[in-house]
């Protein structure tokens, strides 16, 4: 078509980001498990079966040789006790020979985006050539612990020698000994949830609860129509032992604006805006990418789908910045890459609230918010709407927060084939107020 | 425009006040609010960050001459709060920053508030504070609103009440949270985002979605029951009456007169209330001790103020020697102030308890929910502790605070000058030794100066710096602007022997001595001193000080000052530490501390030692009331001698330091305040009847005898 050959010839007047001495790395293939609202199909499984089944996805799909991946790295958040380096579980149930070493990260939202760019750097250093990365999250079940105070009589009972003392340790075991300890959904340094942060941030930029509820109609309508449409091609179908086989996302739920003007506010309330509705939910899923040097890429006859190039990760104020991470790194890593907002063809930005994306689009649309909180002489823009998440995101397909970094990355790669552009941009957000951002252009096709 | 908004912002200020302009102003909006049928209902919200309405204006009162005159204005203010209470259009308060006194009385009258949980929002009634009573229908209003307990807690203690605690005594209906950076300031963003909400609030108020009258709860109903029985009542009544007299020993007029004013809404009607509180609020206004603590009042916004200017480099790295009791306190309220702060001592035991010290500090605050434990952690991430004097050479001033002996302090002013920056400035923390004496083994003694802290540091407010001929003035606005940080009150004195304050205390103490060698016993001593009013009886105080300071610092003034300073005997001191009764730190002083125990007897051991120095006491001045006169005269005389020689800057600092110091009775204002009240000339003839018998102690000096001869002169206008 006309378009397509416009958009061909311009890709050429393009400059490529590769950099001189610099090794291109690529990737490959991307695939996730459906993501499911947890409690639903997965509800009996444990982390690394999730994974275990990316991982084998991801096989599946490259038919890549099981001895052929030089590292294995995984991203996560909640962490299972028993499965703590869940990359060496999940890879060695996943079949992968088991001499392959793997670790696993956490960087709260951005886990597997750590896992990825562990990868690129173990490449660029010359040490791999073949890495697998991922990212997983396991919400149907979370580590609740027993009280520390029963805890620690617990620990000393096993300490205790003669039968008194076991006694009389049972014997001071009280009411409140007996109360458990969940795992904390509040940011260690603040005491606040993300929620509660969310709204605050959609307050501070005057985010309407109207916009913000557009917002999620917008991604729940768009992320139906790519699943449509099929264009959702990194889910890989999945046989959940015990049950049926999964194959799509369960969380993707196009309502009405009367819909979602219903419902109460989740956590400040009664004034707040941020509801369930416009909140991205807990979701149980896994995702792999396989990262290669393009030598290697080409050499195994593999053709790659993407370079992945300039990545940033940028941290800010827990407290009042907490989600502003696509604010931040956005213009650090344009910056980097050389490139301005009108050069991107495809933002993939992660959905944690729809208040929050439209805080992040205003602040990096405000020149007052550029000067002062970030050291520009002026803003980069906000991303145009017709280039932004038009798959659907988190909001709508569902936000295993280990797993959304891959799930971003691969989705780029995807719409800039599909769509025909050259740079796309992934930014992200994560607790602990930090963030990522990475740019990534499309392989010569 | 259904909702009116009623914007505060005094513009020759930097807080609202309540002054009579604004009041007609607020009066004159409102009847505008009432008039316009378009108008349904307001939000009543201050522009200025920080506050709502910090009071009402205290020169409004203080100018008035007669109690009929604050009476009227207390008349005024409830007539003007009654009608925004019957308001037909519901009235929003928006409340962000200090809402005090007139401000919060302001605030209960409208129909619904709104708070922002900032931490510079605090709600209260500190006219207690003042002498004074909530005097625009506070006194009426907050019963109802948060019972009778809750009333009297808050209008007795003063105290400051957080936004989360106001909502949950039902002082606040409804709360926002202070906003971060979003496409302007915080500060405006968050004024912006409360007003939006307030009125969303009065909007649902309109429209019935939100109601005013709450249903009731289980307890509520039952709290409402039991306070209903006039029985229950008069015994709260009792029993509040019992501590505020307990507590105040009678010298306090304003808190018995604001649970007179409850107790007349209560019981006879609201009529009979609000007469009850313009009359007492016209009656504490003329009292001398209301005008003692407004004088206070103003004394510490003053000492809160670096009257030397700004300094030529702020001071980013502090470095305390010694981390004893003094130094780690130093270091507790320097390292939450954004300085980097450096402990060092000689040893790893005595810096480990210093260190420790400061975390329990930092720690305690977690517990009353003033900090986080992650506040904590970073607040302690600027503070290093140390056995040596790496990192001096960064340091912009240094203030030690190690033992008290000339000999150590001129080794370590020495140690320390070798590896300082020349910027640098060497503060000491001495109460008694002269700093030109410390002084003299400096290079540049212009860069020395004293910084008396008192003991415990984070509690106690006053931090009394002394300069000498040499200190320049830089080094002087610099330790201003340090102790300012730390949240202190400060008066700058000239150098000498215990520089003001010590030097005011030593006669006190030694006229303790004296009257202890009589047989008078601790206890009694104790009450006929708490008695006049010192929060702290004069034995206790001893033993909190330490018997061993007391002793040292009686000896080397009563050197400096000769036989004036005398009374009671050295020696007495000296057997006490001797003995090892050292005061609270060893377990013995004057009385016996057993820990965990806070009832203490008197040492049984400190009869037979007294009864080794006893003294005849001579009835003409052993009467109780005469005793209490020989102990504050010397004090007085001593403090009107400070200013007389020019160690005292002003009469002002002279109050503050002696009350925020030394614990001068603040009823009576400080002993210049004192002198003013009581009479330089009544005091004079007392001190002359004791001159008889004891001789120079009880001279009086100059510059009281000049006020006693002409009674227009006072030391405050």
């Amino acid at each position: 078509s006309q378009r397509m050959l416009k958009q061909t010839l311009f890709n050429l007047l393009k400059k490529t980001l590769a950099k001189p001495g610099v090794k291109n790395i690529v990737l490959v293939e991307g695939v996730r498990t459906p993501f499911l609202l947890s409690g639903t199909t997965y509800a009996d499984l444990m982390p690394h079966d999730l994974a275990r089944a990316a991982l084998q996805g991801l096989l599946h799909k490259t038919s890549l040789p099981k001895d052929a991946v030089d590292y294995i790295i995984y991203g996560t958040v909640i962490q299972e006790v028993k499965t703590s380096n869940v990359a060496r579980e999940a890879s060695l149930g996943a079949g992968f020979s088991d001499k392959i070493p793997s670790h696993t990260v956490t960087m709260a939202c951005i886990s597997s985006n750590v896992a990825m760019t562990t990868g690129v750097g173990l490449i660029t250093a010359g040490q791999c050539d073949t890495i697998v990365a991922g990212g997983v999250e396991f919400m149907s079940d979370v580590p609740i612990r027993h009280s520390r105070k029963m805890r620690k009589t617990m620990l000393a009972l096993n300490r205790a020698k003669t039968l008194g003392q076991r006694l009389s340790l049972i014997g001071s075991i009280r009411m409140a000994h007996l109360t458990p300890e969940l795992p904390a959904v509040a940011e260690f340094s603040t005491a606040e949830t993300m929620g509660h942060s969310a709204d605050r941030l959609a307050a501070a930029f005057g985010v309407t609860r109207l916009e913000q509820d557009e917002f999620a109609l917008r991604s729940h309508t768009l992320a139906k129509q790519a699943q449509d449409a099929g264009l959702l091609s990194d889910v890989i179908s999945f046989k959940v032992p015990g049950r049926d086989t999964v194959a799509k996302d369960n969380g993707i739920r196009p309502s009405s604006m009367e819909q979602l003007a219903k419902l109460k506010p989740a956590f400040i309330k009664p004034h707040g805006t941020v509801t369930a509705a416009n909140s991205s939910f807990l979701t149980d899923g896994a995702s792999a990418v396989l990262i290669m040097s393009e030598e290697k890429a080409l050499a195994m006859g593999y053709k790659p789908k993407a370079y992945l190039r300039d990545f940033v990760f940028v941290s800010q104020d827990p407290k009042d910045q907490l989600l502003l991470g696509p604010a931040y790194g956005t213009p650090k890593v344009l910056a980097r890459a050389g490139l301005t907002m009108d050069d991107i063809d495809v933002f993939e930005f992660h959905e944690a609230f729809a208040g929050q994306i439209m805080a992040n689009l205003k602040a990096l649309d405000s020149d007052w918010f550029a000067q002062t909180y970030m050291g520009r002489k002026v803003k980069v823009g906000a991303p145009a709407m017709e280039k932004f998440n038009l798959w659907g995101g988190s909001l709508s397909l569902g936000h295993p927060f280990g797993a959304t970094g891959c799930r971003l990355v691969t989705t780029v790669a995807h719409r800039l084939l599909k769509e025909g552009g050259q740079y796309g941009l992934v930014a992200a957000c994560a607790a602990g107020g930090q963030g990522h951002a990475m740019v990534i252009e499309a392989y010569p096709q | 425009f259904d909702v009116a908004v009623i914007r505060m912002n005094d513009p020759n200020s930097k807080v609202n006040t309540l002054s009579v302009r604004m009041q007609n102003e607020i009066i004159e909006v409102f009847n505008e609010v009432l008039a316009n049928d378009a108008v349904q209902s307001a939000v009543l919200i201050s522009s200025k960050p920080g506050c709502f309405i910090a009071g009402a204006d205290i020169n409004m009162i203080q100018a008035c001459n007669t109690s009929e005159e604050v009476t009227k204005l207390s008349q005024e203010g409830q007539k003007m709060f009654e009608r925004i209470e019957k308001s037909p259009k519901p009235i929003v308060a928006a409340i962000n920053g200090s809402c005090l006194g007139g401000g919060l009385e302001f605030a209960i009258a409208c129909q619904y508030r709104v708070a922002t949980k900032s931490k510079k929002t605090v709600l209260g009634t500190p006219e207690v504070m003042l002498g004074l009573l909530p005097g625009a229908g506070g006194t009426q209003r907050l019963p109802k609103m948060v019972g009778i307990p809750g009333a009297f807690d808050m209008m007795l203690t003063g105290r400051n009440i957080k936004a989360d605690k106001a909502k949950k005594m039902g002082l606040v209906h409804q709360l926002v949270d202070p906003l971060g950076p979003g496409l302007k300031s915080p500060e405006e963003r968050t004024i912006e985002y409360l007003e939006e909400v307030a009125i969303q609030c009065a909007r649902g108020i309109v429209h019935k979605k939100i109601l005013l009258t709450k249903k009731k709860g289980m307890m509520q109903k039952v709290q409402d029951y039991v306070m209903g029985i006039a029985f229950v009542r008069q015994q709260i009544y009792k029993n509040v009456n019992g501590k505020v007299m307990k507590m105040s020993k009678g010298l306090y007029p304003a808190p018995l007169k604001i649970i007179e004013s409850v107790k007349a809404g209560l019981e006879q009607g609201p009529d009979s209330g609000y007469l009850a509180e313009a009359q007492n609020f016209g009656k504490l206004a003329m009292t001398s001790e209301s005008n003692a603590l407004i004088g206070l009042y103003h004394g510490q916004v003053a000492c809160k103020k670096n009257r030397f200017g700004v300094p030529e480099r702020p001071v980013k790295n502090l470095a305390i020697l010694g981390a004893g009791l003094m130094g780690a306190g130093i270091a507790q309220v320097t390292v939450d102030k954004g300085i980097h702060t450096v402990l060092k001592d000689t040893t790893v035991e005595g810096l480990s308890r210093g260190q420790q010290q400061v975390y329990k500090g930092l720690n305690d605050k977690i517990k009353k929910k003033a900090i986080t434990s992650f506040e904590r952690d970073s607040t302690l991430s600027s503070l290093t502790g140390q056995l040596d004097y790496s990192g001096f050479e960064k340091a912009d001033m240094v203030i030690e605070a190690v033992f008290e002996d000339i000999n150590i302090k001129h080794r370590v002013i020495k140690e320390v000058e070798a590896v300082i920056p020349p910027h640098c400035i060497f503060a000491t923390n001495t109460s008694a030794l002269p700093i030109k004496d410390i002084a003299a083994a400096s290079m540049r003694p212009e860069k020395v100066i004293g910084m008396h802290y008192f003991s415990p540091v984070d509690k106690m407010q006053l931090l009394e710096i002394i300069t000498t001929d040499k200190t320049s003035k830089d080094t002087t606005a610099s330790a201003v602007a340090v102790g300012l940080k730390q949240g202190k009150v400060i008066i700058v004195v000239g150098d000498g022997p215990g520089f003001y304050t010590t030097r005011c205390l030593a006669p006190m103490l030694a006229e303790a001595v004296r009257v202890l060698q009589e047989g008078v016993n601790p206890k009694k001593l104790d009450a006929l001193t708490t008695g006049f009013g010192f929060p702290v009886g004069a034995a206790t105080l001893a033993d909190e000080v330490g018997i061993d300071v007391a002793a040292h610092v009686a000896e080397d003034l009563g050197k400096a000052f000769g036989s004036r300073f005398g009374g009671g005997n050295v020696d007495v001191l000296k057997t006490m530490v001797e003995r090892g009764f050292k005061g609270r730190k060893s377990g013995k002083g004057c009385y016996v501390y057993t820990p965990g125990l806070k009832s203490k007897d008197v040492n049984p051991d400190i009869d037979d030692l007294l009864e080794k120095f006893k003294l005849t006491p001579n009835p003409s001045v052993s009467s109780d009331s005469d005793v209490q006169y020989r102990l504050v005269s010397r004090f007085v005389n001593e403090a009107v001698m400070c200013l007389q020689e020019g160690i005292l800057n002003g009469p002002v600092e002279g109050d503050i330091g002696a009350v925020f110091g030394l614990g001068f009775p603040p009823c009576l204002g400080g002993p210049f305040r004192f002198v003013d009240t009581f009479g330089a000339d009544k005091l004079v003839a007392k001190m002359r009847r004791y001159e008889e018998v004891y001789g120079n102690h009880f001279t009086p000096c100059q510059l009281l005898l000049d006020h006693a001869k002409d009674s227009n002169k006072r030391f405050h206008k």
